[in-house]
């Protein structure tokens, strides 16, 4: 199950978070920091995974961004890594070439994005078709 | 507020500030997002305000209420953004806490566009910035009914960022809305919104409250009449999943929901569309793996067709995982398991699932070779990526969880293994793992190499991992009371050869590995006492805070067994060295002790020397020991004899001529320097302000003063040894009674074995302790610092005494033992400059290091029946439970799982009517689906077999369980009461709702009794 999806840049900045286990304000801030400080200096020919706590870290970085996800110990680091790049395919095929920029200016929508692609830690689909088209219908509705 | 102000000007002035604030962000050179016009089109940002209704001066007129003013002039969220992005970072507090002040004026607006967009701000504050959004959980529930689809998105948008279910207080309030919005005639977004917040932040009431709203949409009939009417498409029908991933949440926080959502779950695993099996997968893979597999044994032929059928990786990695949970529980699952795994091994190509099916094969099937040898080749390709570190590091994942019992697959790819650890540049993980990998490898009859090589190679490694690899010297070779060290004078070496490691932090393990061995290994002690000179006598090693436990266990043992030291005086000079000044206290006493020992011995040795000499007996070497002279003879020949059994003969031959060697030492003027050495260094200590110092130091000096008094003691050596009867050979005779006594270990339930005495309570509760214990009071602190005299006086004392003393000490000292020094006045605490007693390779190259490292390990890994050159000495063991690390640590699982586990155990086993059915249609109608596409028929005959088999164990299962135990006969009827019994169940938990839930379970629960249940199958399958 994942635990958490962030979203951060290389100063730390927060550009997305969601929690899909209930945690405190203070925790999150927390749980930030930390695991930007355990991703953000690892070499570029280090796997992409880390240990966190009790549970694992799979993070990915494209250009200033790292996309983080913690899963729990005995998932699947490759699925998940897999994963993380077929959001990233998503968010860019839907700003056309995406970067930082559209992620602050649209966050409520890179949230609708998550939220048809994951959904209470667990993946809800896995085709990049589906959740254009589906985002293509909502975005019809108004 | 003038209020026949003109709408066109206030347009007007509307657009001025967003046109001024782009051209200032080109100015700065920022990058605007291309679709600049998304948030309108998207219709998050407020409507233009003219076509906005007035509402009069009511809203106005209060101070604190939000007038029209802010409404016309609300900022949008692009503008809050760019305002926040045009400003330094130094001004953000300032703006933020502006924004803020706004935003809670606004939020309180009458007017819903004006509350979103004041609630669309706060969420982007509070998940961007990190602000404290939960004041506004009100606001946000106030905007969940509203019909416009915009408003309710942001609502629920900004309810799963902010809500807590334990401490939002105004959940229980969002029932209402979301039962409305879960409702099949609600529009499919409003129900998809409503089972994400749902998901996220459901308190166990909620999902109680909530679970039998799920069951509609989870029902493969209702979801398709809703996407029949609002989308006409009848293949994505996108409710279903997702109130699956909700009915996973809902069922892990409140078990009650067990009976209701089950089945529904179960149901889509047989659904056509892809999508659907997914998400159910998913959850059971989730619902699996946290909780006790046991109650999902029945699924099993379920989740085996999917396994067969599917052509998902993602499904199949999720079903594998299942399987690993389950197969470990029935033994016939592996034998059935392994045609298609291996199937998935060969033909996949993704990475992700060829990896889960290694790491299934390696946990759960290692007894079926073929499957073995299939998943080793797939770890070696891992490990020969070069270019891809991730596959690398799950090769070797994949081998530590290979086992023991099959150790020759790490040994097959040893040299990846060997290369992984001496990479120039690694990543820590895989260096971690490959060190796990190497001590997996570890045998007696190559620890000696790999522990050498290993700790050799932290020696250049950084701090870090330089640690990870002594740890794991150490904890392997202490496994299980140092079960694989055959030549404990090796290990006791390689121990002081760590300590020579700059980076060494492991002081504590080592401390109690020198002091456990001199207590349980009486052959080691010798050698043991060597290296423990060696540590004392280097001053280099006082500066290091890490290494002191490691001292103070050194001058433990130097001090316990005295007997083997080779130059006493040169262990006291060691011992009351000018930098042990340097020593915590504690430390520094245990160094003082010593010093009482090797004094204690010195003058009994003295003593006894004449009769040493005279009767070269074993008795008498014994006495020599340490033991004492009042041991009658009979004692002393049964522990002459207890040695004789236990030592080798050459053993007690070099016993002997040590003792012999060392016996011409012991003069009168030895002993005088002695003295006279001790009486220096230990007087100032008497007044250290620590009392353990001042406390040891004074036992010191008071022994001294006792013998000095002795006017015997001035006299000749003949004198002397006249008045051994009298007062000196009475003191000496009892301080060996002192120490004479050998200690030994403490079994680790020593402690269980003492009875508690009659009028203590242990159990009592200590609370009152801390009233009594306020602040102020005395702290229950360790380090005991209060002394006799007054403080001040203590630390003028002494700052003085090693002023005066310590120079002229020093000095001797340096030129003693001028080895340790360094030539120049340079710091003593730079521990790099002494000279290695093991290490052959001085920072050498690094490829030469690493080469060397892998020639090495080549030889050593290979286990070899090497025939020991001498034989293991004895390791005293207590009794089983002493030191033996017990694996079997069983899981204390949490009380709700047990519910969790134990309501679905009662749905799958005890009500066997629904799942069963569901399960053998599917089942059934999935063999004969294949039977037409697959000519080799004999999979579904095995399936066949296997559905016999596993319900074979659901009968017997359901048949133990005492409340469920029906008849196979009696099997429908029982059914129908069990629905009774499940219905008035919960009527009783929730009459509130009555009409309304019973409405929902007749419609949830309708498609599900259509069913058609052929009785014939169900033989088949019980």
């Amino acid at each position: 199950m994942i635990r958490f999806i962030l979203l951060q840049n290389r100063q730390g900045k927060t550009r997305l978070a969601k929690y899909y286990v209930p945690l405190e304000d203070s925790e999150k801030h927390k749980v930030e920091y930390e695991v930007h400080r355990l991703v953000v200096n690892r070499d570029p020919k280090f796997t992409n995974f880390v240990e966190f706590r009790t549970h694992k870290i799979i993070y990915r970085r494209y250009a200033g961004l790292f996309f983080s996800m913690c899963v729990d110990i005995t998932d699947n680091e490759l699925a998940y890594l897999e994963c993380i790049h077929l959001f990233v395919e998503i968010l860019d095929h839907f700003f056309s070439n995406v970067c930082e920029l559209d992620l602050v200016f649209n966050y409520h929508k890179v949230y609708l994005i998550l939220d048809e692609f994951i959904l209470a830690g667990e993946l809800q689909e896995t085709s990049k078709k589906a959740i254009i088209e589906r985002m293509g219908e909502l975005e019809k509705q108004e | 507020m003038d209020r026949n102000l003109d709408p066109s000007i206030v347009a007007e002035r509307m657009q001025e500030p967003n046109i001024f604030r782009k051209d200032e962000l080109e100015v700065v050179g920022q990058r605007t997002p291309k679709n600049k016009h998304l948030p309108d089109a998207f219709g998050l940002r407020a409507p233009p305000p003219a076509p906005r209704p007035w509402r009069g001066g009511s809203s106005s007129s209060s101070s604190t209420a939000p007038s029209l003013v802010d409404s016309l002039f609300q900022r949008s969220l692009d503008d809050l953004i760019k305002s926040l992005r045009s400003q330094p970072a130094s001004a953000e507090p300032v703006l933020l806490s502006r924004a803020l002040a706004e935003i809670r004026r606004e939020i309180r607006s009458p007017d819903p566009d004006t509350k979103a967009v004041a609630l669309q701000k706060l969420t982007y504050l509070s998940s961007i910035h990190g602000l404290d959004a939960s004041w506004a959980a009100f606001h946000a529930l106030e905007l969940l009914p509203s019909p416009s689809p915009l408003h309710k998105r942001l609502a629920y948008l900004a309810a799963s960022l902010s809500f807590h279910p334990s401490t939002t207080d105004v959940l229980p309030l969002s029932t209402h809305q979301l039962r409305k919005d879960l409702s099949p005639s609600s529009p499919p977004p409003f129900s998809s919104l409503a089972l994400h917040l749902l998901s996220l932040s459901a308190s166990p009431d909620l999902a109680r409250h909530l679970a039998s709203d799920l069951i509609p949409l989870l029902s493969p009939r209702a979801s398709s009449t809703i996407t029949n009417t609002k989308n006409n498409n009848n293949n994505s029908s996108p409710l279903r999943p997702k109130a699956a991933a909700a009915a996973l949440r809902a069922l892990s926080l409140c078990p009650d929901a067990v009976p209701l959502l089950f089945k529904p779950l179960v149901d889509c695993l047989s659904s056509p569309v892809p999508r659907i099996v997914s998400t159910a997968v998913g959850a059971f893979a989730e619902l699996v793996s946290t909780t006790d597999p046991a109650p999902y044994l029945p699924l099993a032929p379920e989740f085996y067709r999917l396994l067969t059928d599917s052509r998902n990786n993602w499904v199949l990695i999720k079903l594998l995982k299942i399987f690993a949970r389950l197969a470990p529980l029935e033994p016939r699952l592996a034998a059935r398991l392994v045609d298609p795994l291996c199937d998935l091994l060969r033909r996949s190509s993704a990475q992700s699932l060829v990896f889960e099916c290694v790491r299934t094969i390696f946990s759960g099937f290692p007894d079926h070779d073929h499957a073995l040898r299939l998943a080793v080749d797939k770890v070696k390709e891992f490990l020969a990526n070069d270019d891809d570190p991730n596959l690398r590091y799950l090769g070797l994942r994949a081998l530590t969880m290979i086992g023991p019992r099959n150790s020759w697959a790490v040994e097959e790819s040893r040299d990846s293994v060997i290369r992984s650890l001496a990479d120039p540049d690694p990543d820590p993980n895989i260096r971690r793992e490959a060190l796990r990998l190497i001590m997996g490898m570890v045998f007696d009859t190559n620890v000696v190499e790999i522990s050498v090589m290993l700790v050799n190679y932290a020696m250049k490694s950084d701090p870090v991992f330089a640690n990870e690899i002594l740890d794991a010297v150490l904890t392997t070779c202490g496994r299980n009371v140092y079960e694989l060290i055959v030549d404990f004078d090796w290990y006791v070496s390689l121990l002081g050869e760590m300590v020579r490691n700059p980076h060494c932090a492991k002081g504590e393990e080592i401390e109690r590995q020198l002091v456990d061995i001199g207590l349980r290994v009486r052959d080691a002690r010798p050698e043991l006492v060597r290296v423990a000179r060696d540590l004392l006598i280097d001053p280099a090693l006082l500066g290091n805070p890490l290494l002191c436990r490691i001292l103070s266990a050194a001058a433990w043992v130097s001090g316990e067994y005295v007997e083997f030291s080779r130059n006493r005086l040169e262990l006291v000079e060691a011992l009351l060295q000018p930098r042990t000044s340097l020593l915590p206290p504690l430390v520094r006493a245990v160094y003082i002790q010593a010093v009482f020992k090797v004094l204690a011995f010195c003058f009994n040795s003295y003593i006894d020397q004449p009769e040493a000499s005279q009767v070269s007996s074993l008795g008498n070497s014994t006495t020599g020991l340490g033991l004492t002279i009042e041991c009658n003879a009979a004692a002393a020949n049964c522990l002459s004899d207890d040695i004789t059994g236990m030592e080798s003969a050459d053993g007690i031959a070099s016993l002997l001529s040590s003792i012999e060697k060392k016996d011409p030492f012991f003069t009168c003027e030895y002993l005088s320097h002695i003295l006279y050495l001790i009486e220096t260094a230990v007087g100032p200590l008497s007044e250290n302000a620590d009392v353990e110092v001042q406390e040891r130091a004074r036992n010191v000096l008071g022994l001294i003063h006792m013998l000095k008094e002795i006017p015997v003691w001035k006299t000749e050596e003949e004198g002397f040894k006249k008045d051994k009867d009298n007062r000196i050979g009475k003191i000496m005779n009892l301080m060996r009674a002192l120490f004479s006594e050998e200690l030994g270990p403490v079994s680790v339930n020593a402690q269980k074995r003492v009875p508690v005495p009659e009028g203590l309570v242990l159990k009592e509760n200590l609370a009152d302790l801390a009233m009594i214990l306020t602040e102020g009071d005395i702290a229950p602190s360790m380090s005991i610092s209060f002394s006799l005299r007054s403080h001040q006086h203590m630390e003028i004392k002494d700052e003085a005494m090693p002023s005066v003393q310590s120079t002229s000490l020093l000095a001797e000292h340096r030129k003693r033992h001028g080895l340790y020094y360094l030539s120049a006045e340079k710091d003593d605490t730079e521990s790099n400059d002494f000279p290695h007693a093991l290490d052959p390779l001085l920072p050498g190259s690094h490829s030469d290091a690493t080469e060397d490292l892998v020639k090495l390990t080549e030889q050593s890994l290979i286990p070899r029946k090497v025939k020991p050159t001498k034989p293991r000495p004895i390791v005293l063991k207590l009794d089983e439970g002493d030191g033996v690390s017990t694996s079997t640590s069983t899981t204390v699982k949490e009380s709700k799982d047990d519910l969790l586990s134990g309501a679905i155990h009662d749905v799958l086993l005890g009500n066997e009517g629904k799942p069963s059915s569901s399960q053998k249609r599917s089942s059934n109608k999935s063999s004969g689906r294949r039977v037409k596409e697959v000519s080799d028929n004999s999979e579904s005959v095995s399936q066949s077999k296997e559905n016999l088999d596993l319900g074979d164990r659901e009968n017997r299962s359901s048949r133990r369980s005492k409340h469920r135990s029906h008849d196979k006969e009696r099997h429908r009827s029982s059914q129908n009461n069990e629905e009774k019994e499940e219905k008035s169940h919960r009527n009783s938990t929730r009459s509130s709702h009555h009409h309304e839930r019973q409405k929902h379970r007749q419609r949830g629960e309708a498609p599900l009794n259509v069913v058609p249940q052929a009785p014939v199958i169900q033989d088949l399958l019980l």
